[in-house]
Protein backbone atom coordinates (compact mmCIF):
# COMPACT_ATOMS: atom_id res chain seq x y z
CA UNK A 1 0.00 0.00 0.00
CA UNK A 2 1.18 3.63 -0.95
CA UNK A 3 1.93 6.16 1.42
CA UNK A 4 0.73 9.86 0.16
CA UNK A 5 1.26 13.54 1.18
CA UNK A 6 -1.79 15.17 1.17
CA UNK A 7 -2.07 19.08 0.52
CA UNK A 8 -5.41 20.86 -0.01
CA UNK A 9 -7.04 18.99 -3.02
CA UNK A 10 -4.06 16.85 -4.19
CA UNK A 11 -2.18 13.87 -3.28
CA UNK A 12 1.28 13.22 -3.73
CA UNK A 13 2.57 9.38 -4.05
CA UNK A 14 5.47 9.05 -1.98
CA UNK A 15 8.64 6.30 -1.41
CA UNK A 16 8.39 4.13 1.94
CA UNK A 17 11.52 4.36 3.96
CA UNK A 18 12.32 7.72 3.29
CA UNK A 19 11.97 11.01 5.68
CA UNK A 20 9.15 13.50 5.43
CA UNK A 21 11.34 15.88 4.69
CA UNK A 22 12.90 14.46 1.79
CA UNK A 23 9.31 13.21 0.51
CA UNK A 24 8.62 17.03 0.30
CA UNK A 25 11.69 18.21 -1.40
CA UNK A 26 11.66 15.28 -3.82
CA UNK A 27 7.95 16.49 -4.88
CA UNK A 28 9.27 20.06 -5.20
CA UNK A 29 7.30 21.06 -1.59
CA UNK A 30 8.22 23.46 0.85
CA UNK A 31 9.45 22.12 4.37
CA UNK A 32 9.00 25.82 5.49
CA UNK A 33 6.03 26.21 4.11
CA UNK A 34 3.65 23.28 5.63
CA UNK A 35 3.20 21.07 9.10
CA UNK A 36 3.02 17.82 8.43
CA UNK A 37 0.46 15.53 10.62
CA UNK A 38 -0.14 12.01 10.96
CA UNK A 39 -4.20 11.27 12.21
CA UNK A 40 -4.70 14.43 13.22
CA UNK A 41 -1.31 14.53 15.47
CA UNK A 42 2.06 17.29 14.87
CA UNK A 43 4.79 15.41 13.61
CA UNK A 44 8.72 16.73 12.75
CA UNK A 45 10.05 15.95 9.43
CA UNK A 46 12.31 14.12 10.03
CA UNK A 47 10.03 10.93 10.85
CA UNK A 48 9.91 8.03 8.44
CA UNK A 49 7.27 7.93 5.76
CA UNK A 50 6.00 4.19 6.81
CA UNK A 51 3.78 1.95 4.41
CA UNK A 52 0.07 3.29 3.77
CA UNK A 53 0.66 6.63 5.49
CA UNK A 54 -1.89 9.45 4.76
CA UNK A 55 0.48 12.44 5.93
CA UNK A 56 -1.75 15.53 6.03
CA UNK A 57 0.05 18.59 5.52
CA UNK A 58 -1.37 21.98 6.80
CA UNK A 59 -0.57 24.69 4.49
CA UNK A 60 0.87 27.87 6.51
CA UNK A 61 1.87 30.63 4.51
CA UNK A 62 -0.82 33.57 3.81
CA UNK A 63 -0.31 36.18 1.93
CA UNK A 64 -2.19 39.20 0.07
CA UNK A 65 -3.19 41.97 2.05
CA UNK A 66 -2.64 40.39 4.87
CA UNK A 67 0.98 40.98 4.79
CA UNK A 68 0.75 44.78 4.06
CA UNK A 69 -2.28 45.45 6.25
CA UNK A 70 -0.56 47.33 8.65
CA UNK A 71 2.62 48.45 6.70
CA UNK A 72 3.32 52.38 7.81
CA UNK A 73 2.07 53.71 4.95
CA UNK A 74 0.58 57.32 5.09
CA UNK A 75 -3.00 57.67 4.29
CA UNK B 1 13.08 13.62 17.45
CA UNK B 2 12.64 14.22 21.32
CA UNK B 3 11.95 17.26 22.97
CA UNK B 4 14.99 19.17 24.34
CA UNK B 5 13.35 20.33 27.26
CA UNK B 6 11.75 16.96 28.40
CA UNK B 7 12.66 13.81 25.87
CA UNK B 8 9.03 13.37 24.57
CA UNK B 9 8.32 13.17 21.27
CA UNK B 10 8.89 16.69 19.48
CA UNK B 11 6.15 17.85 17.32
CA UNK B 12 8.20 20.66 16.49
CA UNK B 13 11.34 21.36 15.13
CA UNK B 14 12.72 24.88 14.75
CA UNK B 15 15.88 24.35 12.27
CA UNK B 16 16.86 28.20 12.92
CA UNK B 17 16.81 27.52 16.60
CA UNK B 18 18.19 24.63 16.60
CA UNK B 19 15.34 23.18 19.27
CA UNK B 20 12.86 20.56 19.05
CA UNK B 21 9.95 20.42 21.92
CA UNK B 22 6.89 18.07 22.46
CA UNK B 23 3.38 19.63 22.99
CA UNK B 24 3.59 20.96 26.11
CA UNK B 25 6.95 22.92 26.43
CA UNK B 26 5.28 24.94 22.68
CA UNK B 27 2.75 25.99 24.34
CA UNK B 28 4.76 26.96 27.06
CA UNK B 29 7.59 28.53 24.95
CA UNK B 30 5.50 30.51 22.58
CA UNK B 31 3.69 32.97 25.06
CA UNK B 32 7.39 33.12 26.77
CA UNK B 33 9.17 34.02 23.73
CA UNK B 34 6.20 36.74 22.86
CA UNK B 35 6.73 38.55 26.46
CA UNK B 36 10.13 38.47 25.65
CA UNK B 37 9.91 40.28 22.36
CA UNK B 38 7.36 42.46 23.86
CA UNK B 39 9.79 43.97 26.49
CA UNK B 40 12.65 43.71 24.41
CA UNK B 41 11.41 45.95 22.05
CA UNK B 42 9.74 47.72 24.54
CA UNK B 43 5.98 47.51 22.70
CA UNK B 44 3.77 48.06 25.81
CA UNK B 45 2.91 47.11 29.17
CA UNK B 46 0.29 45.72 31.83
CA UNK B 47 -1.08 48.91 32.32
CA UNK B 48 -1.64 49.71 28.79
CA UNK B 49 -5.07 49.08 27.10
CA UNK B 50 -4.68 46.66 23.65
CA UNK B 51 -6.10 46.77 20.91
CA UNK B 52 -5.65 43.45 18.82
CA UNK B 53 -6.32 43.37 14.70
CA UNK B 54 -8.37 40.13 14.15
CA UNK B 55 -8.76 38.82 10.94
CA UNK B 56 -10.06 35.17 12.34
CA UNK B 57 -6.89 33.91 10.80
CA UNK B 58 -3.86 32.04 12.65
CA UNK B 59 -1.76 34.57 13.53
CA UNK B 60 -4.12 37.35 14.81
CA UNK B 61 -6.42 34.39 17.06
CA UNK B 62 -3.16 33.30 18.12
CA UNK B 63 -1.50 36.66 19.21
CA UNK B 64 -4.58 37.25 20.56
CA UNK B 65 -4.96 34.20 22.51
CA UNK B 66 -1.31 34.66 23.78
CA UNK B 67 -1.88 38.15 25.28
CA UNK B 68 -4.73 37.40 27.53
CA UNK B 69 -2.79 34.22 28.50
CA UNK B 70 -0.30 36.43 29.43
CA UNK B 71 -2.77 38.49 31.53
CA UNK B 72 -3.03 41.74 29.32
CA UNK B 73 -6.05 43.73 28.95
CA UNK B 74 -6.82 43.13 24.73
CA UNK B 75 -9.87 43.69 23.08
CA UNK B 76 -10.17 42.84 19.68
CA UNK B 77 -11.24 44.55 16.02
CA UNK B 78 -13.02 42.67 13.39
CA UNK B 79 -13.41 44.91 9.90
CA UNK B 80 -16.27 43.43 7.53
CA UNK B 81 -14.48 43.14 3.95
CA UNK B 82 -17.58 41.90 2.25
CA UNK B 83 -14.73 39.32 0.37
CA UNK B 84 -17.30 36.95 0.34
CA UNK B 85 -17.53 35.92 -3.97
CA UNK B 86 -18.43 32.57 -3.68
CA UNK B 87 -16.18 31.65 -0.77
CA UNK B 88 -17.97 33.20 2.07
CA UNK B 89 -14.79 34.13 2.90
CA UNK B 90 -15.37 37.13 5.18
CA UNK B 91 -18.31 35.65 6.96
CA UNK B 92 -16.70 32.58 7.54
CA UNK B 93 -13.78 35.08 8.97
CA UNK B 94 -16.20 37.30 10.74
CA UNK B 95 -17.62 34.06 12.49
CA UNK B 96 -14.64 32.58 13.60
CA UNK B 97 -13.44 35.97 15.16
CA UNK B 98 -16.51 35.91 17.37
CA UNK B 99 -16.62 32.24 18.27
CA UNK B 100 -13.12 32.83 19.65
CA UNK B 101 -14.43 35.82 21.56
CA UNK B 102 -16.78 34.21 23.05
CA UNK B 103 -15.12 31.68 23.75
CA UNK B 104 -12.49 33.56 25.87
CA UNK B 105 -14.44 36.17 27.30
CA UNK B 106 -12.93 38.62 25.27
CA UNK B 107 -14.54 42.00 23.57
CA UNK B 108 -14.50 41.74 20.10
CA UNK B 109 -15.43 45.15 18.00
CA UNK B 110 -17.15 44.68 14.71
CA UNK B 111 -16.93 46.83 11.86
CA UNK B 112 -18.50 46.64 8.46
CA UNK B 113 -16.89 48.72 5.86
CA UNK B 114 -20.52 48.23 3.76
CA UNK B 115 -22.36 49.50 6.58
CA UNK B 116 -19.89 52.31 7.19
CA UNK B 117 -18.64 53.44 3.67
CA UNK B 118 -21.31 52.03 1.34
CA UNK B 119 -19.60 49.02 -0.45
CA UNK B 120 -17.44 46.45 0.22
CA UNK B 121 -13.96 46.19 -0.88
CA UNK B 122 -14.35 44.37 -4.21
CA UNK B 123 -17.35 46.63 -5.12
CA UNK B 124 -15.20 49.44 -4.46
CA UNK B 125 -12.16 48.35 -5.89
CA UNK B 126 -14.26 48.14 -9.39
CA UNK B 127 -15.80 51.58 -8.37
CA UNK B 128 -12.12 53.03 -8.24
CA UNK B 129 -8.95 53.21 -9.84
CA UNK B 130 -7.03 52.58 -6.93
CA UNK B 131 -4.99 49.28 -7.36
CA UNK B 132 -6.46 48.66 -11.10
CA UNK B 133 -9.28 46.42 -10.41
CA UNK B 134 -7.08 44.50 -7.33
CA UNK B 135 -8.91 45.15 -4.15
CA UNK B 136 -5.66 44.87 -2.41
CA UNK B 137 -4.55 48.22 -2.26
CA UNK B 138 -8.30 49.42 -1.33
CA UNK B 139 -8.22 46.89 1.33
CA UNK B 140 -5.30 47.88 2.88
CA UNK B 141 -5.90 51.65 2.85
CA UNK B 142 -8.96 51.12 4.73
CA UNK B 143 -8.23 48.59 7.17
CA UNK B 144 -5.30 51.24 8.27
CA UNK B 145 -7.40 53.88 8.58
CA UNK B 146 -10.16 52.33 10.29
CA UNK B 147 -7.65 50.48 12.74
CA UNK B 148 -6.39 53.77 13.57
CA UNK B 149 -9.37 55.44 13.73
CA UNK B 150 -10.85 52.76 16.14
CA UNK B 151 -7.81 52.72 18.20
CA UNK B 152 -7.64 56.23 18.79
CA UNK B 153 -11.42 57.25 19.34
CA UNK B 154 -11.34 53.57 21.60
CA UNK B 155 -8.40 55.47 23.92
CA UNK B 156 -6.14 52.55 23.43
CA UNK B 157 -2.80 52.66 23.89
CA UNK B 158 -1.05 50.50 21.58
CA UNK B 159 -3.17 49.13 18.35
CA UNK B 160 -1.58 45.49 17.22
CA UNK B 161 -1.14 43.10 14.58
CA UNK B 162 -0.33 39.40 13.78
CA UNK B 163 2.56 40.08 11.49
CA UNK B 164 4.82 37.14 11.91
CA UNK B 165 8.43 36.91 10.29
CA UNK B 166 7.67 35.77 7.03
CA UNK B 167 5.14 38.62 6.89
CA UNK B 168 8.14 41.31 7.74
CA UNK B 169 10.72 39.22 5.94
CA UNK B 170 8.88 39.88 2.93
CA UNK B 171 7.94 42.92 2.89
CA UNK B 172 11.62 43.58 3.94
CA UNK B 173 12.20 41.85 0.82
CA UNK B 174 10.11 43.83 -1.12
CA UNK B 175 10.81 47.29 -0.09
CA UNK B 176 14.76 46.07 -0.30
CA UNK B 177 14.19 45.24 -4.27
CA UNK B 178 12.93 48.70 -4.87
CA UNK B 179 15.39 50.35 -2.09
CA UNK B 180 11.84 52.04 -0.78
CA UNK B 181 13.97 53.62 2.14
CA UNK B 182 10.97 55.42 3.45
CA UNK B 183 9.16 52.46 4.23
CA UNK B 184 12.69 50.78 5.26
CA UNK B 185 12.97 53.11 7.75
CA UNK B 186 9.25 52.66 9.40
CA UNK B 187 9.34 49.01 9.25
CA UNK B 188 10.31 47.59 12.95
CA UNK B 189 8.24 45.49 15.57
CA UNK B 190 6.90 49.02 16.85
CA UNK B 191 6.03 52.18 15.47
CA UNK B 192 5.26 55.06 17.64
CA UNK B 193 2.60 56.99 18.33
CA UNK B 194 2.42 60.65 15.88
CA UNK B 195 1.80 63.45 17.27
CA UNK B 196 -0.46 64.15 14.50
CA UNK B 197 -2.84 61.40 15.32
CA UNK B 198 -1.12 57.71 14.40
CA UNK B 199 -1.98 55.03 16.82
CA UNK B 200 1.33 53.07 18.65
CA UNK B 201 1.61 50.05 16.41
CA UNK B 202 3.09 47.05 17.68
CA UNK B 203 3.83 43.63 16.24
CA UNK B 204 4.56 40.73 19.14
CA UNK B 205 4.96 37.91 16.86
CA UNK B 206 7.32 39.44 14.37
CA UNK B 207 9.71 36.93 15.28
CA UNK B 208 7.90 33.70 15.06
CA UNK B 209 7.69 31.85 11.80
CA UNK B 210 4.53 31.70 10.06
CA UNK B 211 4.94 27.07 10.57
CA UNK B 212 5.10 28.37 14.26
CA UNK B 213 2.09 30.58 14.44
CA UNK B 214 0.71 27.78 12.85
CA UNK B 215 1.37 25.26 14.84
CA UNK B 216 0.53 26.96 17.98
CA UNK B 217 -2.68 27.81 16.39
CA UNK B 218 -3.38 23.59 15.60
CA UNK B 219 -2.02 22.61 18.90
CA UNK B 220 -3.75 24.84 21.00
CA UNK B 221 -7.23 24.05 18.90
CA UNK B 222 -7.69 27.33 17.99
CA UNK B 223 -10.47 27.70 14.86
CA UNK B 224 -9.39 29.80 11.94
CA UNK B 225 -9.78 30.51 8.48
CA UNK B 226 -7.66 27.76 6.66
CA UNK B 227 -8.41 29.10 3.16
CA UNK B 228 -6.65 32.13 1.55
CA UNK B 229 -8.23 35.13 0.81
CA UNK B 230 -9.65 34.32 -3.25
CA UNK B 231 -7.70 37.85 -3.65
CA UNK B 232 -4.11 36.90 -2.64
CA UNK B 233 -3.35 34.80 -5.64
CA UNK B 234 -0.24 35.77 -7.71
CA UNK B 235 0.11 38.34 -4.43
CA UNK B 236 3.87 39.46 -4.66
CA UNK B 237 4.22 38.87 -1.16
CA UNK B 238 3.48 34.98 -1.70
CA UNK B 239 6.34 35.25 -4.31
CA UNK B 240 8.66 36.71 -1.76
CA UNK B 241 7.47 34.23 1.18
CA UNK B 242 8.67 31.51 -1.25
CA UNK B 243 11.33 33.15 -2.35
CA UNK B 244 12.66 33.38 1.03
CA UNK B 245 11.46 29.90 1.74
CA UNK B 246 13.77 28.24 -0.03
CA UNK B 247 16.87 30.19 0.92
CA UNK B 248 15.71 29.26 4.60
CA UNK B 249 15.73 25.53 3.37
CA UNK B 250 19.14 25.39 2.36
CA UNK B 251 20.23 28.01 5.03
CA UNK B 252 17.88 27.67 8.34
CA UNK B 253 17.70 30.89 9.77
CA UNK B 254 18.05 32.96 6.67
CA UNK B 255 14.66 35.13 7.04
CA UNK B 256 15.28 35.18 11.02
CA UNK B 257 19.07 36.50 10.13
CA UNK B 258 17.49 38.72 7.38
CA UNK B 259 14.81 40.56 9.42
CA UNK B 260 17.64 40.96 12.86
CA UNK B 261 20.38 42.11 10.79
CA UNK B 262 18.20 45.01 8.96
CA UNK B 263 17.00 45.67 12.83
CA UNK B 264 20.32 46.10 13.56
CA UNK B 265 21.30 47.91 10.97
CA UNK B 266 18.42 50.38 11.37
CA UNK B 267 19.90 51.17 14.89
CA UNK B 268 22.95 51.75 13.93
CA UNK B 269 22.00 54.30 11.63
CA UNK B 270 22.44 53.07 8.61
CA UNK B 271 19.17 54.89 6.96
CA UNK B 272 19.70 58.56 7.48
CA UNK B 273 17.17 60.46 8.58
CA UNK B 274 16.04 63.37 6.04
CA UNK B 275 16.46 66.32 6.90
CA UNK B 276 12.51 66.83 7.38
CA UNK B 277 11.16 63.77 9.18
CA UNK B 278 7.98 61.80 7.66
CA UNK B 279 5.50 63.11 10.27
CA UNK B 280 6.68 67.11 9.89
CA UNK B 281 4.85 66.43 6.88
CA UNK B 282 1.42 65.67 8.08
CA UNK B 283 -1.79 67.44 8.68
CA UNK B 284 -5.00 66.72 9.16
CA UNK B 285 -7.57 65.69 6.75
CA UNK B 286 -10.20 68.54 5.91
CA UNK B 287 -13.47 65.31 6.19
CA UNK B 288 -11.79 62.98 8.33
CA UNK B 289 -9.08 64.38 10.44
CA UNK B 290 -6.86 61.82 10.60
CA UNK B 291 -3.30 62.51 9.37
CA UNK B 292 -2.40 62.44 6.43
CA UNK B 293 0.84 63.65 3.77
CA UNK B 294 -1.74 64.63 1.30
CA UNK B 295 -2.95 68.13 0.66
CA UNK B 296 -6.60 68.29 1.66
CA UNK B 297 -8.31 65.14 2.19
CA UNK B 298 -6.68 61.68 2.75
CA UNK B 299 -5.94 58.70 0.62
CA UNK B 300 -9.25 56.84 2.07
CA UNK B 301 -11.21 59.86 2.06
CA UNK B 302 -10.67 60.50 -1.61
CA UNK B 303 -10.70 56.99 -2.31
CA UNK B 304 -14.55 56.08 -0.59
CA UNK B 305 -15.69 59.73 -1.82
CA UNK B 306 -14.79 58.87 -5.43
CA UNK B 307 -16.67 55.30 -4.86
CA UNK B 308 -19.71 57.14 -3.91
CA UNK B 309 -19.92 59.20 -6.58
CA UNK B 310 -19.51 56.70 -8.83
CA UNK B 311 -22.15 54.51 -7.32
CA UNK B 312 -24.54 56.87 -6.44
CA UNK B 313 -24.31 56.06 -2.68
CA UNK B 314 -25.43 58.80 -0.47
CA UNK B 315 -22.13 60.50 1.04
CA UNK B 316 -21.24 59.85 4.38
CA UNK B 317 -22.70 62.59 7.12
Amino acid sequence: MPAVLLLREREYEVRVGITVRDALLQNDLQPEAVIPTRQGELITDDEIVKEGDRIRLVAVISGGCTSHACTPEHT
Amino acid sequence: MKCRKCGEKAVINMRQHKLALCKAHYLEWVPDQTARFIEAYRMFSVQDRILVAVSGGKDSLSLWHVLQRLGYACDGLYIGLGIDEGTAYSAESQRLSEAFAAQHGLNLTVVDVRELEGATIPEASRLTLRGQGKPCSVCGLTKRHIMNRVARDGGYDVLVTGHNLDDEAAVLFGNTLHWQVGYLMRQGPVLPASSEGFARKAKPFCRFYERETAAYALLQGIEYIYEECPHAAGAKSLYYKEILNRMETDRPGAKLQFYLEFLHAKEAGLFAQPSQPPDGLLHACESCGQPTSAPGQCAFCRTWDAVRARSAIPAVP
